[in-house]
């Protein structure tokens, strides 16, 4: 028992250092690579002794840095979202961007955006969020009022691409007919950029998405009961009804927080998660709660800096990485599991 | 003493309708309540109603005097435990770590074992004889497997009552005959109340202390398998027109072939149980004798045979009946003579083999050649 308990905790490590070694490696690689490289010894000086040519001093604190900053905290939030998602429905290809949810979100942000940026010169964070959130909220309530009526996963699946087509349609007809002046910007984002994030973003990012993972990691107990299937659950003294509410809620949230910020981010919240616990062996969600965070992360910071660097100076956007290498997992897993 | 579970005037059903009523079960530490009772009876709908899976219609459920009604979801998870049939669809997850997750109701915030609650999942895992299956993937294990890690998962909970619902569907004898072992240690050892429902007969009446049978809108009857298992109760409890039940050996055989009898069945000791069945399954009627009423024979020859010559037990055959089975005897074409030796007290049997023989009847000795 002593030998396998340790290779256990061996593999848990092993993925934990390796996916620091990637964080380290991507974070410089974004903080370098760009329109501009700036060589590591001058990122250096201009990170640790504030010193060096402003230009690149600005590029890299003003615009790389909070990019990537949001990329972290938005891709752990995105896969925790995702990781959460598969639990509610006991399935693993469930996840904001196919069940329609970031779709949802992307809506109301969309339509927040053209009512309020008519009126005023910009757009609160907090409207955005609170936008996403009610988006986000809709498209679940469709998903969970479709999920009582069939029974069948993949059914399930389907309408929430559908209900992300008709939010996607809704949409692209706003921005049709919003003001010229917003479109540039609302077309960039409503295909999924991590690109314009400010400092003050990232406060609110932080604020806002650490308490919420923190939570997600707090209920860890009950999200390892929940595994076991409901009566199980209520059995073990879960509050199934409180349960599942705080579920959607959490994961509702957490996709509207990157949503509103950096617009929908597909396929992440599938892939991160079961790449993590394909590596960790393990579905024990108070090991695989923070690693699926770091692995996010990770995955997110890749994505950005293939999209900013593959074509520069032309940006593709980050849903389009995303997906490329999203996706093949994705149907890896319904050919493997054979989701019905 | 004191009964540990009951109910009182207890009615379950589904969506505010009642399907069962007045149900109420009286029973004692350490003691094994089985369910039995046709498919859809409402079994399963009691047990939920037990394990407050299901809101109740109205009554009360009483553990340790405490109505559930009353107690937590957590209370609960101290007092009882569950085994149910639904499939379990887990992912990379160990034995072992579904076994663990018993030990929700006493761990931490973030449920992370103790020392104590490894030694406790080590221990119902043992006790399951299921520790080697600790490493392996729970979607990897045969049903049996899985059934018993299931349950270890319900006894490392620390229960003092686990609730089954038909935890011997998927398994093979083997398996079967050991869960049902391990409950009866369990109840007899630790005082763990055990209440389920079961399919299989034989096995309720061997393992069960207290028998509810659930047919209709009232519970029918509720007792020791002593007072349960009679052929009538039975037999009208899953509506045997089309065979019957035998207490003796709480199996159930099938219908006794219609018609007149032209085959003729000497036996005795045992001998013409095959006989007896080959000629019910190639639908043969046959008549049979004679027997004494204690043979084995004669429990069979009761629910198969057309008509049943017999004799008191450890007495000598009369006159009287040998001359009525030698009338019987002569209106068939064919006798089966299953005996090759004879005692002190059915020596007449021979008597009848050879007027048989003298008759000229077609004398063979095994219904297969029919």
């Amino acid at each position: 028992m002593e030998k396998s308990k340790s290779t256990r905790y061996i593999r848990y490590i092993i993925t934990l250092i390796v996916l620091i070694i990637l964080f380290a490696l991507l974070i410089l690689l974004n903080i370098k690579l760009g329109s501009v490289d700036v060589s590591v010894k001058d990122i250096i000086n201009i990170l640790f002794h504030g010193s060096g040519n402003e230009t690149d001093y600005n590029i890299i604190w003003k615009v790389r840095l909070p990019r990537m900053m949001s990329s972290i905290i938005l891709g752990g939030a995105l896969a925790l979202s995702g990781f959460l998602l598969q639990i509610f429905f006991n399935n693993p290809i469930a996840g904001p961007y196919v069940l329609g949810i970031s779709s949802g979100s992307k809506m109301m942000v969309a339509m927040a955006m053209i009512m309020i940026l008519s009126r005023y010169h910009s757009v609160n964070s907090a409207v955005l969020i609170i936008a996403a959130f009610a988006g986000a909220m809709l498209s679940m309530g469709f998903v969970l009022i479709i999920s009582r009526r069939v029974k069948s996963v993949s059914m399930l699946i389907v309408c929430g691409v559908m209900i992300g087509y008709i939010c996607s349609a809704v949409t692209d007809m706003m921005i049709t007919f919003a003001d010229d002046a917003n479109i540039v910007n609302l077309h960039n984002w409503s295909l999924g950029s991590f690109s314009g994030t400010t400092w003050r973003d990232v406060g609110i990012m932080v604020s806002v998405v650490l308490p919420t993972s923190l939570i997600v990691f707090l209920m860890s107990k009950p999200i390892g009961a929940y595994q076991l299937g409901e009566s199980y659950a209520k059995n073990m003294g879960v509050n199934i009804k409180l349960f599942r509410i705080m579920l959607v809620l959490l994961s509702s949230f957490l996709c509207a927080c990157v949503t509103a910020f950096a617009g929908p981010i597909s396929f992440v919240g599938i892939a991160v998660p079961h790449l993590v616990k394909s590596f960790l062996k393990t579905s024990k969600p108070l090991i695989v709660t923070p690693m699926c965070f770091l692995g996010g992360s990770v995955f997110c910071l890749g994505c950005d800096l293939i999209a900013r660097t593959l074509f520069a100076p032309v940006e593709l956007s980050v849903s389009t990485v995303s997906s490329i290498f999203g996706v093949p997992i994705v149907i890896y897993i319904m050919l493997k599991k054979r989701v019905h | 003493m004191e009964y540990f579970f009951y109910t009182k005037k207890l009615t379950v059903g589904y969506n505010g309708k009642p399907l069962i009523k007045d149900i109420e079960i009286n029973l004692k530490k350490g003691k094994i309540l089985t369910l039995i009772g046709p498919n859809g009876s409402g079994k399963s709908t009691i047990l939920k109603s037990i394990t407050k899976h299901l809101k109740s219609i109205c009554g009360t459920i009483y553990i340790d005097n405490k109505s559930i009604e009353t107690m937590s979801n957590k209370d609960i998870s101290h007092k009882l435990a569950v085994v149910l049939t639904d499939k379990l669809k887990t992912e990379l997850m160990t034995c072992k770590d579904v076994v663990s997750t018993g030990r929700y109701p006493y761990t931490g915030m973030l449920g992370i074992l103790s020392e104590d609650d490894n030694l406790q999942v080590k221990n119902a895992m043992e006790l399951v004889n299921a520790w080697d299956l600790r490493e392996k993937d729970f979607t990897e294990i045969s049903d049996g497997q899985r059934q018993r890690i299931l349950l270890a998962r319900a006894i490392c909970q620390e229960p003092e009552i686990i609730v089954l619902d038909e935890p011997t569907s998927f398994l093979d004898i083997h398996y079967e005959l050991e869960l049902l072992n391990i409950l009866r240690t369990l109840a007899e050892k630790r005082g763990i109340t055990v209440i389920m429902s079961l399919h299989e007969l034989d096995m309720a009446q061997k393992v069960s202390d207290l028998v509810m049978c659930v047919k209709g809108e009232y519970i029918t009857h509720l007792g020791t398998p002593k007072e349960i298992f009679q052929k009538d109760l039975i037999s009208e409890l899953y509506d045997l027109s089309n065979g019957s039940y035998n207490p003796m050996f709480g199996s159930f055989e099938m219908e006794r072939t219609k018609g007149d009898p032209k085959v003729f069945v000497i036996a005795g000791g045992g001998t013409g149980i095959a006989e007896y069945r080959t000629l019910q399954k190639k639908r043969i009627p046959f008549i049979t004798g004679i027997l004494h009423e204690n043979d084995i024979d004669y429990q069979l020859a009761k629910d198969l045979s057309s008509e049943v010559f017999s004799e008191k037990s450890f007495e000598p055959i009369s006159e009287p009946i040998f001359q009525s089975a030698l009338k019987r005897m002569q209106s068939c074409d064919i006798v089966i003579n299953c005996l090759k030796s004879y005692g002190e007290i059915n020596r007449k049997n021979k008597a009848l083999y050879e007027t048989a023989l003298f008759q000229g009847k077609k004398i063979i000795e095994n219904a297969d050649e029919l």
